[in-house]
């Protein structure tokens, strides 16, 4: 883009002002941040101080209550869920992405549109009722008893489809008009275009948006408590039920106490830095974006 | 974000002695944690009618709260069991009960399982309803989150540890297991019995089976009948001091049981 060396002065004017607003609100961001992480610490020392954070590959099953904190299967059951949902939800987010942005005429395209914003925007704990009240009976006919890792995996999916699809759109959007016009003009079908130089272009929007709906599918808690049936073993097939980290917090917090509740911060604190992997990953993946000027 | 609650803090201690209660009318409860909850929402009514009244609740179980209320280290003491023999020092006063129920799907032809056919069902040594006179269906067990005073109640009374349980579904409140048992033709689980019986009312597909032959309804589980019930205790010590005996009549009171009902306990009276 042209840019006036005036134009720049006047931009680094601003830029004084701003800067410092800027900074410091990014850094109450980081050390609200630091501090969540420092009370997960400091909850979950007295397991992870005496090695008895071994325990959790290392004890048969869970059951606090007994001394048994095994918790690899949540660990486990987690990922499967969140993997699971997020490859149905990228094929079908892509594929909504690719319809707003070539195929659909303004007025559907604007409805579709606010029909993933609202999908985005529907509390969990209505998909989760839904879940347990339509899709667990549903699922529950096929095979008993319903309540499953195919449950949670379809209820995470529609939870994370709009993601998908919303950053992906966004992703398509940026790409360079002229690259899409020359496109055209060298005579591309629409087919080859959207392969052939919109996808590729687009590419770390788009994976920075799939990660981004994976560390929500991991957090997710509310909707997966309702669906999945809880029961804590390794997720062995698509219609057994089985507990992720979360659900595991909300239901045994309440009434956790010592080395209990210290473990439930423990396994807090590891999906923390799960998410917090997965969001570096996706800032990575962004930032290799080609500039286009 | 400490030193914004610091000022606040030093004001506290500034001005609170001459602010707080009195000592005599401070009343520490130690104990049940199934009972806390109750007592706490009576206590806080109970401070509302008599402003210069204070109560402190702390959990750690029944047994801490017969061991303070027989050393003095809590002026009441909560328990959800019946006192021993041994404990004949203390007088328990039975603020509520709390009873489970075995439920099914309202299709569910089966009607009425003996205990060992119960405990075979949750441990897994028996996985169809045929073999207990349905149809040919896959048995659902659902069973509680640990920690659950429901959990601990049934584990109790069935004389099982949670490790020995083959769970399909594990819930956390009443109304999700509730809502489990009423869209699973096949699944059996327990909840309390006044969610059980007010959601049953209202039409929801779920059926209470009858233990030793006794239906499970919250009036069988007053009149004492119903076996799976335990009363939720206050304990004192000796003779009711005077200045614990209006909160005790009161929490005993037909006042609460609004409250009593809310967590889904059983009132004394009807």
């Amino acid at each position: 883009m042209f840019r006036s060396g005036l134009d720049h002065g006047r931009r680094y004017n601003a830029d004084r002002l701003l800067a410092p607003l800027l900074r410091l609100s990014a850094a109450v961001g980081a050390l609200l941040l630091l501090l969540v992480v420092g009370f997960l610490l400091y909850e979950a020392w007295p397991v992870l101080r005496g090695g008895g954070w071994q325990a959790f590959w290392r004890d048969e099953g869970w059951y606090p209550l007994e001394g048994l904190f095994g918790l690899m299967p949540m660990l486990w059951a987690s990922l499967a869920a969140a993997l699971g949902a997020v490859l149905l939800a990228t094929p079908l987010g892509l594929a909504s992405a690719i319809f707003l942005q070539f195929y659909a005429p303004p007025l559907p395209a604007k409805l579709f549109r606010l029909v993933l914003s609202l999908l985005a925007g529907i509390p969990s704990v209505i998909y989760g009722l839904w879940g347990l009240t339509v899709l667990v009976p549903l699922i529950g006919r096929l095979q008993p008893p319903g309540a499953s890792l195919l449950a949670a995996v379809l209820v995470l999916t529609l939870m994370i489809l709009p993601t998908v699809a919303l950053t992906g759109a966004a992703a398509l959007g940026a790409v360079p008009r002229a690259w899409l016009t020359g496109a055209e003009a060298l005579g591309m079908s629409r087919k080859g275009l959207i392969l052939g130089v919109a996808l590729p272009a687009a590419r770390s929007g788009i994976a920075g948006g799939v990660l981004l709906s994976i560390a929500r599918a991991l957090g997710e808690t509310m909707a997966v408590l309702m669906v999945a049936g809880n029961v804590v073993q390794l997720p062995t097939g698509l219609f057994e039920p089985v507990r992720v980290l979360t659900a595991n917090i909300a239901l045994e917090m309440a009434y956790a106490t010592d080395g209990h509740r210290a473990a439930l911060f423990a396994s807090g604190l590891l999906l923390t830095l799960l998410v917090l992997v997965l969001a570096i990953a996706a800032a990575r993946v962004s930032r290799g974006e080609p500039r286009h000027g | 974000m400490m030193g914004r609650f610091l000022p606040i803090l030093l004001l506290a201690l500034a001005v609170g002695p001459s602010t707080l209660a009195p000592a005599s009318e401070r009343v520490m409860l130690t104990g049940s944690s199934t009972v806390a909850p109750l007592a706490l929402e009576i206590g806080k009514r109970f401070e509302r009618l008599h402003p210069e009244s204070r109560f402190e609740v702390q959990t750690g179980g029944s047994t801490r709260g017969v061991l303070d209320a027989s050393s003095g280290m809590a002026d009441i003491g909560m328990a959800s069991r019946a006192l021993k023999a041994t404990e004949q020092d203390l007088t328990a006063h039975t603020i509520a009960l709390d009873g489970i129920g075995i439920i099914v799907h309202q299709s569910n032809p089966v009607g009425e399982l003996s205990r060992e056919q119960i405990v075979a069902v949750f441990t897994g040594e028996i996985r169809n309803w045929q073999a207990l006179g349905g149809p040919d269906r896959h048995i659902t067990v659902v069973n509680k989150a640990e920690g659950r005073s429901t959990l601990e109640l049934f584990l109790q009374h069935f004389g099982l540890r949670n490790s020995q349980i083959r769970a399909q579904v594990v819930i956390g409140d009443n109304q999700q297991g509730i809502k489990t048992v009423a869209g699973n033709p096949g699944a059996i689980g327990y909840v309390s019995i006044g969610a059980a019986e007010s959601e049953q009312e209202r039409g929801v597909a779920i059926r209470r089976l009858p233990l030793d032959g006794v239906p499970a309804s919250v009036a069988r589980v007053r009149d004492g009948s119903y076996p799976l019930a335990r009363p939720l205790n206050l304990i004192t010590r000796g003779d009711i001091p005077p200045r614990l005996k209006g909160f005790i009549d009161y929490a005993r009171s037909a006042a609460v049981s609004d409250l009593v009902e809310g967590l889904y306990f059983v009132p004394l009276r009807p």
